[in-house]
């Protein structure tokens, strides 16, 4: 069970924009720009609110790889893997980072809720390929050499 | 009048909604899936694909006619992409067909044989997940799901339950309730009507056969059966018998060979219901409180009204339905013998329900704490344990169930169809009586098969407004117009499934508007040849209320906590 304050952050979300279902991805949306995650009992709840079934809410909310049921860690790094960065051997990098950090496939977030890796399809950056972004903080031409550098950096021990 | 050619043939378009539709009136039985008539239009399964005259491959479900169109529905490069939908379809699928649910019944299993597959290229790449039998009623199995959205179409746009939808996309796209739950955990209300759409083994229906089978075998124990008035319209299907056709005596006969003790008349069960909603609703109509009065007969009603609509759950009738107080009542009536005989009474009830085996587990149907229904056989399940037994169901010789509980008026025997427990009622409650009255009941607005009907009559000087409602989507509009203060009724009488109980989730498939309206027919068939039309003139109803009931109407015949 989510804190009060969670429902109260949600209705005042909702207050802005209605109770129509049109309105359920600019709501969930913004509740995620809030948390930085989408609290699943905060969907549920504005699912009802907006008459929609918990089963439609959650099937908008998986078919976007935007939102996410789990929380994240105070930097979100995002590996770009689309097809410039990849053949720039963008597969290194994230192996670098999933080494330094303990992740793997499936695991995203550290237990110390520091760190979040994701893969994206494209950042829109290819000239600067292979490329990564910590919290919307772009860093270029990266190597994984150049990836044990920045999160020694993040962790304050650089 | 305008015209398209479809396979070099001119065929006029007479307002049909797609291409699909007046291909299908063309003869030609292009095949589908995902596309249902009474549903929205999906276009995911391709299937449909047809050839226009500019080598353009679509959908037909989802194209409209124009006139001029030139298409052709078979054509190499069409088979070849059907051919390939398919195989990619099975390269996915759970393919142990000869111990599926569906063997033999299974959509994807014909088209495959008809497009002409004979061999699956490519391995399944798809990962197993386990099958959710959290339900009593339903049984849902990922592995054999094809995603064409029939059930999830279905439980929003016919029942507006959604306790299901799609989730995730692309390769990982799954039928799911939310966050993965189990489906008991949801708002599901069990009516099976998912498993009416689905065209694979992917939703099926819990069964009970083998623990029925080992009652019956077990010498101490008495095996009762109930058999519903929608049932015996609908068991001939697999046997042969044209759609509709009343074959209640062969079906007595073949459990009587399979092993069960009794075999009696649920219809007996829906008389004591008429008897005792017709007071209930006296009562509430003179006290003039908790109206409208909704009835409690469909479980799949009563757990969607509690679950959408927790305030109007007063509303709801408090007798049990009939398989309800049947099992109460024939436990009740071999108390004393069980006793004496040192056995058990174990009823097991036959049902064109998916819901009803829901209902039995649900402690305001319980007798003093005890269950009373043992367990529910769907129509399926019945026809499988026929088989089973090796019974020529055709040949076998028709026998009458057994006495006290196998008698029952034509009025009961109609709560199977959709206004068919409001007909029975009116009937009971109407001061004149004989067959005028009947004829103008049946025309008063309470058959057919419009989602919500609406009539009035008069009792005493009093006119008292009725709604019948087929659907649960139906119902939840009504209840909607309700609540609002849009619509004022007395009583409301609602069947979960399309049609009534003939067309539960429980009973043998296809089932479609042809198939809702012969068994309709069949069940109005039964009336009109019953010797006794109204419930009060049922003998064996006096004297089982004397005789078994007296003094404990409420504790038998109602639910407890009302």
């Amino acid at each position: 069970m989510l804190d009060q304050a969670y429902y109260d952050k949600a209705d005042e979300i909702i207050g802005q924009y209605g109770t129509e279902s049109r309105w359920l991805i600019p709501i969930i949306q913004d509740v995620q720009t809030e948390y930085r995650y989408l609290p699943p009992e905060l969907l549920s709840y504005i699912a009802a609110k907006l008459n929609i079934t918990e089963a439609k809410a959650y099937s908008v909310a998986t078919f976007y790889e935007n939102f996410s049921f789990e929380q994240k860690g105070k930097y979100v790094i995002k590996v770009c893997d689309g097809t410039a960065c990849h053949v720039r051997k963008s597969t290194g990098i994230l192996e670098r980072l999933y080494k330094e950090l303990g992740l793997e496939k499936g695991k995203h977030t550290t237990d110390d809720m520091m760190f979040t890796v994701e893969t994206v399809s494209c950042l829109g950056a290819c000239g600067l390929a292979p490329v990564l972004t910590v919290n919307d903080e772009v860093h270029a031409a990266m190597t994984p050499d150049k990836v044990t550098e920045l999160i020694k950096e993040l962790r304050g021990e650089g | 009048m305008d015209y398209m050619t479809i396979d070099g043939r001119c065929v006029p378009i007479e307002g049909e909604k797609n291409i699909l539709a007046v291909i299908r009136k063309a003869g030609i039985d292009l095949p589908t899936f995902c596309y249902h008539s009474e549903l929205s239009v999906y276009g995911a399964c391709r299937m449909c694909v047809v050839e226009d005259d500019r080598g353009r491959i679509f959908a037909s479900c989802s194209e409209q006619p124009r006139a001029g169109m030139v298409i052709k529905t078979n054509s190499t490069k069409i088979r070849k992409y059907r051919k390939l939908i398919i195989e990619l379809l099975l390269a996915s699928h759970c393919r142990d067909c000869t111990v599926c649910t569906r063997n033999g019944n299974c959509e994807l299993q014909n088209i495959a044989f008809k497009v002409g597959i004979h061999s699956v290229r490519f391995p399944n790449n798809r990962e197993q997940v386990p099958i959710d039998i959290s339900s009593p009623s339903i049984v849902r199995d990922p592995n054999k799901c094809i995603l064409c959205g029939d059930c999830v179409r279905t439980c929003d746009e016919i029942q507006a339950v959604g306790a299901i939808d799609f989730a995730h996309r692309g390769s990982k796209m799954e039928v799911t309730p939310a966050f993965g739950k189990e489906l008991a955990e949801t708002d599901c209300v069990g009516c099976g009507q998912c498993v009416v759409a689905c065209p694979t083994g992917a939703i099926s229906v819990r069964t009970n056969v083998t623990d029925v089978w080992q009652a019956i075998e077990d010498p101490n124990i008495r095996v009762v059966a109930q058999i519903a008035p929608a049932v015996r319209l609908a068991v001939g299907d697999k046997f042969g018998f044209p759609k509709g056709t009343n074959t209640m005596g062969k079906l007595v006969a073949a459990l009587r060979v399979m092993g069960f003790d009794k075999v009696y008349d649920t219809n007996f069960a829906a008389d004591l219901t008429v008897v005792e909603e017709s007071k209930e609703f006296a009562k509430r109509l003179e006290k003039n409180e908790n109206l409208p009065l909704f009835t409690s007969c469909c479980p799949g009603w009563v757990k969607f009204c509690e679950t959408k609509y927790p305030d109007f759950a007063g509303n709801i009738s408090t007798c049990r339905s009939p398989q309800g107080m049947f099992s109460a009542v024939v436990k009740e009536y071999f108390a004393k013998q069980d006793a004496e005989d040192g056995k058990k009474t174990f009823v097991v009830s036959i049902m064109p329900c998916t819901a009803k085996k829901g209902e039995i587990e649900r402690p305001d149907n319980f007798t003093d704490g005890r269950q009373d229904t043992d367990k529910v056989l769907t129509t399926v399940e019945i026809i499988r344990m026929i088989r089973q037994a090796g019974i020529k169901f055709d040949e076998i010789e028709s026998e009458a169930p057994d006495m006290p509980f196998g008698i029952a008026s034509g009025a009961a025997s109609i709560f199977g169809v959709t206004g068919g427990v409001t007909e029975a009622v009116l009937r009971h409650v109407s001061a004149q009586k004989g067959h005028q009255v009947i004829s103008q009941l049946s025309f008063s607005g309470v058959r057919g098969d419009e989602g919500i009907k609406e009539t009035s009559v008069m009792l005493g000087d009093r006119e008292v407004k009725i709604a019948v409602v087929n659907g649960l989507g139906n119902a939840d509009k009504l209840l909607k117009a309700i609540k609002a203060g849009e619509a004022h009724y007395d009583f409301v009488e609602v069947m979960a499934c399309r049609r009534g109980c003939i067309a539960g989730g429980g009973q043998p498939l296809p089932i479609g508007p042809r198939t809702r309206a012969s068994r309709a027919e069949g069940i109005y068939a039964v009336d009109r040849e019953s010797l006794i039309r109204f419930t009060e003139d049922n003998p064996l109803l006096n004297q089982t209320y004397q005789d078994v009931i007296a003094g404990k109407e409420h504790k038998l015949l109602h639910r407890s906590g009302h």
